[in-house]
């Protein structure tokens, strides 16, 4: 098996297509859509790669990954980070918040498969 | 409009770009400066040897006031020298420069015209992008529609089988998002043209307020005489969504409230004696001098000839409502500039803050601004009152004695052209490097 994923977005629809890719690349993927408890699910699954979007309800996601990296067990956890914004500031607030790789939407199914394998990879 | 009409106009652009009080001039041609204040205003025709008189105290030909397209030229040339005071144009000359190259001169007004009008649009344009809750999350739901269509077409269109099941569930997902992705776009489209006179159903409910108030010119002639909120409710709401009728109610409560406390013919009395002044027309009329703000605001033409704009702000810094003048426009999203005496009142509660004021960008634009806090409530045992603030915005009196610089104030950070700024929040797309 090539590890273990959280997605966090809540889109049903890309969630069923991304769980699709991975699932069929060998990955287990777990989902999760509401971004109130977001940080408490990520922690009891201890993925190996969290996706995480950043508008979700309840909660922004670059909250949710301040909290994270602000915590030992989770601070070195790869995280791509999905957004619809895609301007230089984004980019840049998505890092200093902690995202280990950043991605606009609309985003292949490619983008985010070698984005996944290049997380794995480096964790 | 037949060109002599406009002479007043023109009298009033000459003297504010000398940076001239109306009393002034009105003393130095031997007239009163309530009647010069007609003048400007085009309600009296001036020619013959009151006309020669202003020329010559103004220091221009006579026939650049009555003529139409030299004074608008002439007002656009020194607007857009204001524009960029480092070069230091010859402003005297610039009679002679637009009668030697009338040609280049020409090109320049026009420029300046396409600058200024394309700032406005930037401005309104980048106030929403920003700032609109609406607008961001439609974009959102839009762009992650979008990838999910994407994602699902990508899969059914990779060569080799899919299992039949998940066939149709990436077919099901792409019909249904493709529908949503339909109603989404349309709604963007229709909240984008909507017009600002317009309510609109995509709108937020602060917005639609603000489209319906903005098209009844903030009046509401039944309250003034006696009706009922209920049925001005009916009236005005029509076409409002619930969150908006219920924010139109608590507006017209309120109004219905002031237009008892300060009914108009006694405002317009006072306003005869003691202008827009609102502290003096607060102690003329033993009245509440947010009260006397909000019916400022609230005149017609007839009893406030030049009009006057107001800010609420409530104690968190929120415009609660909005009536901006073309020479003061105020946010319609997001904060506003934080220089306003507006959020300083909410520091000095119960202190009638009054200053003259011009907004970045805006040269020549003469206002004065009132600002005052005030509790909102009853008063209550153990209870923090809650404030909120009121700013008047007015053309400057034309009896000021000489008073401090005014203040620069912007608009809002993103679109404000100041470069150094102790309260800047965000970057200005106008200023490099801000």
């Amino acid at each position: 098996m090539a590890g273990h994923v959280l997605l966090i977005e809540d889109e049903p629809n890309i969630i069923e297509a991304i769980r699709f890719i991975l699932s069929r690349e060998g990955w287990r993927v777990d989902t999760h859509s509401n971004g109130v408890d977001a940080a408490d699910v990520v922690r009891a699954k201890s993925p190996d790669v969290l996706i995480l979007d950043v508008m979700l309800p309840g909660r922004s996601g670059y909250d949710i990954l301040r909290d994270l990296r602000g915590a030992p067990d989770t601070e070195e956890l790869p995280v791509l980070m999905l957004t619809a914004r895609g301007q230089n500031k984004d980019r840049e607030m998505a890092e200093r918040a902690g995202a280990s790789r950043f991605m606009t939407k609309p985003f292949s199914n490619a983008e985010v498969l070698d984005a996944v394998r290049s997380l794995t990879v480096t964790s | 409009m037949a060109k002599g009409t406009l002479t007043g106009s023109r009298i009033r652009e000459r003297r504010v770009a000398q940076a001239m009080r109306q009393a002034d001039l009105a003393k130095k041609a031997g007239i009163s400066a309530s009647y010069l204040n007609l003048i400007e205003h085009n309600r009296r025709r001036i020619g013959g040897k009151l006309l020669l008189d202003i020329a010559q105290v103004l220091g221009v030909e006579p026939a650049l006031l009555t003529e139409g397209a030299g004074a608008a030229l002439m007002a656009s040339l020194r607007e857009a020298a204001s524009a960029v005071p480092a070069a230091q144009a010859e402003l005297d000359r610039v009679d002679e420069f637009a009668g030697r190259f009338p040609g280049w001169a020409e090109v320049l007004s026009s420029s300046q015209k396409r600058i200024s009008a394309l700032e406005r649009s930037v401005e309104t344009l980048t106030d929403r992008m920003t700032h609109d809750p609406h607008l961001a999350a439609s974009l959102h739901e839009m762009l992650s529609t979008v990838t999910a269509i994407r994602s699902a077409a990508s899969i059914l269109a990779e060569p080799g089988d899919i299992d039949p099941e998940w066939q149709a569930r990436f077919h099901r997902n792409i019909y249904e998002d493709s529908a949503r992705l339909t109603e989404t776009s349309r709604g963007l489209v229709t909240y984008l043209e909507a017009d600002d006179a317009e309510a609109t159903e995509t709108g937020a409910p602060q917005e639609e307020l603000d489209a319906v108030l903005a098209a009844a010119g903030h009046y509401v002639q039944d309250l003034e005489e006696g009706g009922t909120v209920h049925s001005a409710q009916k009236r005005l709401g029509t076409d409002l969504s619930a969150p908006a009728r219920e924010l139109l109610g608590q507006w017209l409560q309120r109004y219905q409230k002031d237009a008892q406390a300060v009914p108009q013919s006694d405002l317009a009395r006072a306003i005869q004696k003691h202008g827009a002044d609102p502290a003096a027309l607060a102690e003329h009329l033993d009245a509440d001098p947010a009260c006397v703000m909000r019916r400022l605001a609230a005149m017609p033409e007839d009893v406030l000839p030049e009009g006057v704009g107001l800010a609420i702000s409530d104690a968190s810094g929120v415009l609660t409502y909005r009536k901006p003048l073309p020479e003061f426009p105020m946010p319609r999203f997001g904060s506003a500039c934080p220089l306003w005496p507006l959020y300083r009142a909410l520091n000095r509660p119960m202190v009638i803050l009054s200053h003259p004021v011009v907004q970045t960008g805006r040269p020549g634009s003469d206002l004065w601004v009132d600002a005052l806090a005030v509790p909102v409530g009853r008063v209550a045992v153990n209870r923090d009152p809650l404030f909120e603030a009121v700013m008047l915005v007015r053309p400057m009196p034309t009896n000021t004695p000489p008073h401090e610089e005014p203040l620069e104030l912007g608009s809002s950070c993103r679109v404000c052209a100041r470069a150094v700024c102790p309260g800047r929040r965000e970057p200005s797309i106008l200023v490099a490097g801000a």
